[in-house]
């Protein structure tokens, strides 16, 4: 028999070093700081909303851009809250999670042997997503230095002429790396200059604590050549409701469009009538996740550093992520020797690409007892080593 | 009164078990600016004192609570001010409000059993002067107390891992 699965599908690296992440499973007790998600529930007015609406006889296919109540709702909230302007009769599109606006996104940009730049360490998949478009994805490293930010210079060594695009992604997973308006505004004179296309991942744009997040697409004159996205996931605690959104030009939208409605069809009708009302009636509850988010991160962070993992503030999205240096374990060793030993569960960084090495991602979306116990722990396996 | 004291009441509300120091790591204040903050919000009664939530059905002392509400005639000069402080003095009355609607005043109390409950109300509340009316609603079950939900709620299933 052939090997029946394509060239490309093979060319996708597994998914990091699954058999760890494996062992997480078998194992009781365990504190996992793994989680990319928010610990806490859907706000019960979003949930409420959603189960009327099921009972209500609202289980249909929408439009394949969604609801057209929430694409003008979304619109209205982008301009308050970002200065974004984005119409919502042809210029959104609502998809199943960020995970669909990425990869809708990529396919309607990339061709066969062009060059997507990657701003790493990065969420996980960038890459595969370009690969499986049959572009080629180029890391762009992000240094400790510069507190994980893109470093202009860094980034226009990387680029040639089949560069065709560069995806970023801040408030950042895995480094809680914030970038703001000017220095947003040295990478779109790169991205200008070079005649690429930004695709920015703001799914964290909510979680930001010392700054108001600065929307890409406002800043020089970005807009024409960014395709924002965006969901619920994170700010709304909302992960399993699978609601994203995708915003471009028309031209850009129109493309996406094309394969969103082959693939998809259209999100959920559920959660899209949780996501709308999120956007009515979740302000309060955003705000209080938000806050405690906050507080946890000055104490873990505080943590992390007292006991002996150098660790910079993040200044956005729910991840601290320690260097392991110090210790002399590889950020692999370290994570694999923290779960047997100590039972708390982290990602070593280099699961999230260039410069992600030595270092570890930790989400702080538990409880704060939690993250008090998973500390003492970490003390205990740091000075048994 | 600023943000940072509103931030430290929110904290205190939640866990008041938390130390000066703990609340300092989060907060980004200093710890004897927390203490001293936590001082003056004491002293100006804004802090009333630190309690504990507990769910006494399942501590199974059998104790009674019961909503009463009050149909008051109110006084000259007072209003419902001077009734209403003569009934916040008795141990049994834990909340004491004043309403809108059919009824003036609506009190919480509570009791080591029913008959003790209903001694109060008849004994002490109703005949007092000014009270021309009153309804006793007993408490039969607890879902939710000063926010705190006294019901199981079931962990949801979580992914160990996520990128």
């Amino acid at each position: 028999m052939r090997n029946f699965v394509s060239g490309r599908a093979r060319e996708i690296p597994p998914s990091g070093i699954r058999k760890f992440f494996d062992l997480v499973l078998t194992m009781e007790g365990v504190i996992s700081l793994g989680v990319g998600e928010p610990d806490f529930r859907t706000p019960w007015n979003i949930c409420e909303s959603s189960i009327y609406s099921i009972e209500q006889g609202t289980t249909s296919y929408t439009s394949n851009k969604g609801l057209q109540s929430l694409r003008v709702a979304l619109s209205r909230y982008l301009a308050q809250h970002y200065n974004l302007t984005y119409s919502g009769d042809d210029e959104i599109i609502i998809t199943s999670g960020v995970s669909e606006a990425l990869d809708i996104a990529i396919r309607a940009i990339v061709d066969p042997g062009e060059e997507v730049l990657i701003a790493q360490p990065g969420y996980v998949s960038y890459a595969p997503c370009v690969t499986l478009s049959g572009g080629k994805p180029v890391p762009v490293r992000c240094m400790e230095k510069d507190h994980f930010k893109l470093d202009p210079d860094t980034l226009a060594e990387q680029v040639t002429s089949r560069s065709k695009a560069l995806i970023i992604n801040f408030p950042n997973n895995p480094t809680g790396a914030v970038m703001g308006r000017e220095e947003l505004k040295a990478v779109a004179d790169i991205v200008i200059d070079h005649d690429l296309l930004l695709i920015s991942d703001e799914v964290y744009a909510e979680l930001t604590y010392e700054t108001r997040h600065c929307a890409a697409a406002t800043v020089s004159d970005l807009r024409e050549r960014t395709i924002t996205l965006n969901g619920f996931s994170k700010a709304y605690a909302m992960t399993g409701w699978r609601v994203g959104y995708l915003c471009a030009p028309k031209e850009l939208c129109d493309a996406a469009l094309k394969i969103h409605q082959y693939v998809m069809l259209c999100a959920p009708v559920m959660g899209q009538v949780g996501a709308l009302e999120a956007l009515r009636s979740a302000e309060d509850e955003k705000n209080s996740m938000v806050s405690e988010y906050r507080l946890r991160r000055n104490m873990f962070v505080a943590g992390l550093n007292r006991i002996g993992l150098s660790c910079h503030v993040p200044d956005g999205a729910f991840y601290a992520f320690p260097s392991v240096e110090k210790t002399g374990l590889s950020d692999v060793e370290f994570a694999e020797r923290l779960l047997k030993e100590q039972k708390v569960a982290v990602v070593p960084g280099s699961v999230f690409g260039s410069g992600g090495e030595g270092h570890l991602r930790c989400a702080y979306a538990v409880s704060r007892k939690e993250l008090n116990d998973a500390l003492g722990r970490m003390e205990a396996f740091i000075s048994g080593l | 009164m600023d943000e940072k004291d509103l931030e430290l009441l929110r904290i205190l509300e939640e866990n008041s078990r938390l130390s000066a120091d703990e609340i300092a790591t989060m907060t980004s204040l200093s710890t004897a600016d927390v203490q001293e903050r936590i001082h003056t919000l004491e002293a100006a009664q804004v802090i009333k004192r630190y309690s504990t939530v507990i769910n006494w059905e399942k501590a199974g002392n059998g104790e009674v609570s019961a909503i009463i509400e009050l149909k008051v005639s109110p006084e000259r000069d007072y209003g419902y001010d001077r009734i209403a402080e003569r009934l916040s003095r008795f141990r049994q009355v834990k909340t004491l409000r004043l309403i809108t609607g059919t009824y003036d005043l609506q009190l919480i109390v509570t009791g080591k059993n029913m008959q003790e409950v209903s001694r109060f109300v008849s004994e002490h509340v109703a005949p007092m002067d000014r009270i021309r009316e009153t309804a006793t609603h007993i408490v039969m079950k607890s879902y939710k107390e000063n926010g705190n939900t006294f019901f199981e709620q079931q962990e949801a299933e979580r992914l160990p891992y996520s990128f």
